[in-house]
């Protein structure tokens, strides 16, 4: 009952985010700031881990190609098919869920602990509009982190397909190239929207409506990334199913 | 001018303002005490429209909230200041672009006006020199009279202050006090504090109102409070032994 409770809740949220707009003089500083704090602060972490993930995936796919008969390109189509379809879209967005997301609830949840939310209401501003709206508009650059994570995987791949000897790199190149399905790159993009809005959202939904003190921060932000995850991890299911199946 | 018209506010099983009837004169410092748990964080909410009771009704200068619009509550709420217990400035603001904050929100006005504007009430509240500093790099007391400009700064007609003094030494809790009232009779506004502070009782309480498990169980001057012979209001404002002194001066003199 509380969980449904919650969804409603969730969804008044959102209602209430695109309600009553904040004049677009501020709301456009606040959108900037937020695609610096939510998109070019998590490049770093981005790219570190899709370099190392892409070059495990080309490893770990060589390794396991001991008939003889399977050709070595095999390495680059698997390295691609990973990254592009599962690894960057997914994989990436659990981990901003925990990167991005425990910053949104502690962010808005110590707002609401310290009454900066309630000093907004008093204002007359609408305080869902001013804090959501300009990190979901921030997190449809989402998409941009994940093009680079395809690349950064895939050159991971290559560095540790070709100096750990397993192939040459034309080899390499000849498996990227093979049966690509340019719909797959449209597939893991609109996965990456929908995975965008709820990292923006769910957090903020924790962050927002939790009580209490510094401790109900920490446990809001625990919880918003438990969640957020299984919303992603079962969103990445029924769009799989959807899209591809 | 508000007037409070027999409001109940519940909360579940909750009951937590049981019929609170009363007025908040225009120009003079209102206040609200009452022991912890007797409804006056949530009377005070009530009345700034942050929660709206399920019986009776709040009018504001001949307005009753609850006719109002979405739109001329919106209005009304331009019209209020709040200074929160512990400051609420926004984190991420300098001083500087706190005060400016509602202004930018609500207003057309230029920069260089609304600079203007927050020089003023920063210089009236004693903040000369912190325009660009952060909420973290100020003493709570500066905190509490940036909280004041911010609240000032659309030029309010009706000032609410929750626990304007908690966390402060009791010679900058004075210099508050002292600001709210000043503040309260120059711009001719309606001031509401919810305090426990005895010391502001007795220093710039024109209205007391004493709430008591969500009733109203006293109201009137700070003279008067020396007076009263209610059990309930004598055992709270004078349960320290300085107040029962001061008390006792106080009816030795007019004796």
């Amino acid at each position: 009952m509380n969980y449904l409770a919650s969804v409603g809740s969730y969804a008044i949220m959102i209602r209430e985010v695109f309600k009553k707009p904040t004049k677009w003089r501020i709301m456009k500083s606040l959108i900037f700031k937020e695609i610096d704090e939510l998109i070019f602060s998590s490049l770093g972490i981005i790219i570190f881990i899709s370099f190392f993930i892409g070059a495990v995936v080309a490893i770990q796919t060589a390794l396991n190609l001991t008939n003889p008969l399977i050709p070595r390109n095999l390495i680059g189509f698997a390295t691609r098919q990973s990254v592009i379809l599962e690894f960057a879209p997914t994989f990436v967005s659990i981990i901003m869920a925990g990167k991005v997301g425990s910053y949104i609830t502690s962010s808005i949840g110590t707002m609401r602990v310290t009454e900066q939310i309630d000093a907004l209401e008093v204002m007359g501003v609408n305080s869902l509009n001013y804090l959501v709206f300009p990190k979901i508009i921030a997190m449809l650059f989402y998409p941009f982190a994940i093009a680079i994570s395809m690349y950064v995987g895939i050159f991971g791949g290559w560095m540790a397909g070709v100096f750990g000897g397993f192939l040459t790199s034309e080899d390499f190149i000849t498996g990227l190239q093979t049966d690509f399905v340019p719909f797959h790159i449209g597939y893991a993009f609109v996965k990456t929207l929908i995975f965008a809005f709820v990292i923006a959202t769910i957090p903020s939904f924790h962050g927002f409506y939790m009580r209490g003190g510094a401790l109900e921060v920490g446990k809001a932000s625990t919880t918003a990334f438990v969640w957020t995850s299984v919303v992603i991890i079962i969103l990445n299911y029924i769009l799989t199913q959807l899209l591809l199946g | 001018m508000i007037e409070v018209r027999d409001i109940h506010k519940s909360f579940g099983d909750a009951h937590i303002l049981k019929g609170v009837t009363t007025t908040f004169e225009k120009g003079k410092t209102n206040l609200i005490i009452g022991q912890s748990g007797s409804g006056k964080t949530v009377f005070l909410k009530c009345l700034l429209g942050l929660f709206i009771p399920e019986e009776g009704g709040i009018v504001y200068d001949g307005k009753l909230y609850a006719d109002l619009s979405n739109d001329e509550k919106r209005d009304l709420r331009q019209e209020m200041g709040m200074v929160f217990q512990g400051s609420a400035l926004f984190d991420s603001m300098t001083v500087e672009g706190n005060v400016m904050f509602p202004l930018e929100m609500f207003t057309k006005q230029s920069k260089s006006e609304m600079k203007d504007r927050v020089d003023a009430v920063l210089k009236r509240v004693n903040l000369i020199d912190a325009h660009h500093k952060f909420p973290s790099e100020i003493s709570g007391g500066m905190q509490k009279r940036v909280a004041i400009a911010r609240a000032i700064v659309m030029n309010p007609k009706y000032l609410f202050c929750d626990e304007p003094n908690s966390g402060l030494d009791p010679k900058t809790a004075i210099l508050i006090d002292d600001l709210i009232k000043e503040i309260t009779e120059e711009y001719n506004i309606t001031t509401v504090i919810n305090t426990h502070d005895m010391n502001s009782v007795m220093q710039i309480g024109e209205k007391i109102i004493f709430l008591k498990d969500g009733l109203l169980e006293w109201e009137g001057t700070k003279n008067e409070i020396f007076k009263t012979d209610n059990e309930a209001v004598t055992n709270f404002v004078y349960s320290s032994d300085l107040f029962k002194k001061v008390r006792q001066m106080y009816i030795q003199e007019q004796n």
